[in-house]
């Protein structure tokens, strides 16, 4: 377990076929992308080759230039595109913006003039030198102004794209900001503090209700690294799908442990389970073989697939009311790409459904066997996390509490405080759970820079609300585990 | 004994409080007592007198009674219950800011984190978790006394394999130099941490994560400042709050306080949540409401998270 926990910690350097976030200009755009030889990135009009990324280290710092061959990614120093390190204070005060009036003249280089520079090869940085020049009010500017030009300057002219590591951190902050429906409006800090409640930690065995694209599932199975289980469990006969977990570079031994099971099955004795399983194996692969690319064999030419609207409506259990403002995101420039679907493990696998309750498949989302079934119906879950925004929370809490183990702490993820304070008072009069506390995170970024310290001005006013307690063993109200 | 590193430490159904275990003594939300269970041992609370040895053999969760009749739960430790029963030397890190902090530093099984300053090692306790089991935490506290304690407190919780307390002055001599170029996070909970930073940078792998602590927005200037010219990237403040609610059900919902029964996390007169005035199953209510409490804290500290970048 050693080695496999070793190579998680050191794969600070990209290797070929792994899974990364490019952020573009300074987070204008979010791509997740899989760099094989032959994957390309679109910026603008532009298609490069992701091939330069392959074995940097991940928080390098690339920009697009015009070469001979067309364009390409070079690898550049992060200072660069930094603000200014020294600002001069004494500007503040002299210079403002009294003078300075929009009316669109102050450039004197056209679009031909800089159409010309590139295509004699002039850098990008070189263009903004040139347009800096040829400007009659930028040394009018204050220091921060000046900045902000050459921000804006940079990001037309001489785009960057960051290479970012595949983390529950990266990985939320990227859907939160462009498509947040698709995870639930899961906040980090909201996810951080339910991997926390419910005390997610090395060989023990996490219940995960996760309709939330399964970036619950991958955050507690990055917490495992690779002991325990996360078993994602489904109430009804659909599974939930659980795309996001491809996005986390997990190895052999953290996938392994990620496995799906229907409520159903957990609740039922051992003898039944097998029909049930079976019959999970094929539905399942109808819902998710139809799209995917196996894309650790294909060598084709595009390997950044786009997300699959319809299959996501198909099993998706996204509110209604939250879907729009994402949807109109979609339509432009956010790509969030979920090209790492595991049906394309499933397909492989389609011949022979039975076999998968017997090998140990080592892709995420196996269905659990049974001798993982049973361990868990004799000793219990020993933590359970709900992130199901669709779901009643006392319904659903219901059928899952007995399958934790006496003094196992839950966490209970919903967008509406109503449905929890119902079930936190039953909860309560029922005596099944005690420390019952429904929380709601806040969260606020500040922007800190000489005489410009001040909280953001754009803010998340809403993370949802937890409820959080322990399970209890009460011999007046129940003879053992249920 | 809070970590199942062995598989007999797994809390289970199966597994049943033994001789010498660790335990959290839950007499209300607000009330709760770490006791290390010894057969003739006895506690004594504002419930009465209960005998350790009639607690062996019953699982974790377990609801147990003293003579009178009253009742305490028994928890298992974790983490969280940790940092609500230790015994605070210092100014301690709460969960809101503390399972913030494990996340935005990328922490996983396997890292190596440096800590400065240890305090009451309530942020130490959850870092450990975190880096279990072939990780570790190099913590370090200029207070000779104060590291001792929080030696022996993590003695008692059985994480001592994978934490390590070292006396000495972070902001006056650094991180020791044999840490550089190995370690995946920082965490600073120090007084001057810019004084600290240049050194944390040279401890940090390539990408690796820095976080800084502080109350006054005047550090964190001063800290981001020191970031900047440090090779440090990313460089990002927040703050981070938990509002709680308290909920409210009964028979006839608002407005006969008498019959309405509170259910929340801040201390009442009445404690609903034990029930010790009546054995009473009740029904759920037909009206539960809820609604903000209005006692919370208003600041901790600022967080500054900040991302090491060699190729600069």
């Amino acid at each position: 377990m050693t080695d496999m926990v070793e190579k998680i910690v050191d794969s600070r350097v990209t290797w070929e076929g792994c899974s990364v976030i490019l952020d573009i200009n300074n987070g204008d755009r979010i791509v997740f992308a899989r760099l094989n030889p032959s994957s390309t990135l679109k910026i603008g009009k532009k298609v490069c080759s992701l091939s330069p990324l392959i074995g940097c280290p991940f928080g390098s710092l690339f920009q697009l230039e015009c070469g001979v061959n067309g364009p390409y990614l070079s690898r550049v120093s992060r200072s660069l595109t930094g603000a200014s390190k020294s600002e001069d204070q004494n500007d503040c005060k002299t210079k403002d913006n009294r003078a300075l009036v929009d009316s669109n003249t102050a450039q004197t280089l056209s679009g031909d003039d800089i159409d010309v520079m590139r295509r004699e090869g002039a850098t990008g940085e070189q263009i903004i030198e040139a347009l800096i020049a040829n400007s009659s009010t930028f040394q009018t500017k204050t220091a921060f102004s000046q900045e902000k030009y050459i921000l804006r300057k940079q990001k037309k002219y001489a785009p960057t794209v960051l290479l970012r590591r595949p983390f529950t951190r990266s990985i939320c902050e990227a859907y939160f900001k462009k498509l947040p429906a698709r995870i639930g409006f899961l906040r980090m800090d909201t996810i951080s503090l339910l991997l926390s409640m419910a005390n997610v930690s090395i060989s023990l065995d996490v219940l995960v209700v996760d309709m939330v694209g399964g970036i619950l599932t991958g955050a507690a199975a990055e917490r495992l690294g690779g002991t325990g289980y996360v078993c994602n469990t489904h109430l009804g006969t659909k599974q939930y799908p659980m795309d996001i977990v491809g996005i986390f570079n997990f190895d052999k031994a953290i996938s392994s442990r990620i496995v799906r099971s229907s409520l159903s099955d957990l609740h039922l004795a051992k003898k039944s389970s097998e029909a049930h399983i079976s019959n999970e194996n094929l539905h399942s692969m109808k819902l998710l073989g139809n799209d995917g690319h196996s894309l650790e064999s294909s060598n084709g030419p595009i390997s950044i697939v786009k997300e699959s609207l319809v299959q996501e409506e198909n099993s998706s259990h996204q509110c209604s009311s939250t879907t729009l403002s994402s949807e109109s995101e979609q339509s432009t420039s956010m790509d969030l790409d979920t090209c790492f679907k595991k049906c394309s493990n499933s397909v492989d696998e389609n011949k022979d459904p039975s076999s998968l309750k017997v090998s140990k498949s080592l892709k995420p989302g196996r269905q659990a066997s049974e001798e993982e079934i049973k361990l868990w119906k004799e000793n219990g879950f020993t933590s359970l996390i709900v992130a199901a925004p669709e779901l009643d929370p006392w319904n659903a809490i219901q059928e899952l509490l007995p399958l934790l183990s006496y003094s196992a702490p839950f966490a209970i993820y919903h967008h509406y405080l109503q449905p929890l304070a119902i079930c936190m008072h039953n909860l309560q009069v029922k005596q099944m759970a005690i420390g019952l506390q429904i929380s709601e995170p806040w969260l606020r970024e500040y922007q800190v820079l000489p005489s410009r310290t001040h909280p953001q001005m754009q803010m998340n006013s809403f993370g949802g609300y937890i409820l959080s307690g322990t399970r209890v063993f009460n011999s007046e109200s129940e003879q053992g585990s249920t | 004994m809070m970590l199942a590193i062995n598989p007999s430490d797994k809390k289970t159904f199966q597994r049943h409080i033994s001789e010498g275990d660790l335990v959290i003594v839950y007499e209300r939300h607000d009330s709760m007592k770490a006791i290390k269970v010894q057969d003739g041992s006895e506690l004594q609370n504002r419930f009465g007198v209960f005998k350790h040895s009639d607690w062996i053999g019953k699982p974790f969760g377990s609801k147990v009674f003293n003579q009178k009749g009253k009742f305490v739960y028994l928890l298992a430790p974790t983490p969280e219950l940790w940092t609500l029963v230790l015994s605070h030397r210092t100014q301690i890190l709460y969960i809101a800011d503390i399972s913030f902090v494990i996340s935005f530093l990328e922490i996983v099984p396997g890292c190596v984190v440096l800590e400065s300053g240890t305090g009451s090692g309530s942020l130490t306790t959850s870092l450990a978790r975190a880096v279990a089991p072939t990780g570790h935490v190099y913590t370090f506290d200029f207070h000779e006394p104060r590291a001792a304690s929080a030696r022996e407190d993590f003695e008692k919780i059985g994480m001592s394999q994978l934490i390590t307390v070292n006396v000495r002055d972070i902001q006056g001599e650094g991180f020791p130099e044999k840490f550089e170029g190995t370690i995946d996070s920082v965490f600073l909970d120090l007084p001057q941490p810019w004084l600290a930073i240049p050194s944390a940078g040279k401890m940090l792998k390539q990408d690796g994560v820095i976080c800084s602590f502080s109350p006054c927005i005047e550090q964190v200037q001063r800290s981001c400042e020191a970031l900047r010219s440090s090779n440090f990237t990313d460089i990002r403040t927040f703050e981070i709050l938990l509002r709680t609610y308290e909920v409210r059900g009964g028979k006839e919902g608002l407005g006969t306080i008498e019959e309405g029964d509170f259910v929340g996390s801040l201390p009442r007169k009445r404690p609903y949540s034990n029930g010790h005035s009546s054995n009473v199953v009740r029904e759920t209510a037909s009206c539960v409401v809820a609604r903000p409490c209005s006692e919370s804290r208003g600041h901790t500290g600022y967080l500054t998270f900040a991302r090491f970048c060699l190729t600069i």
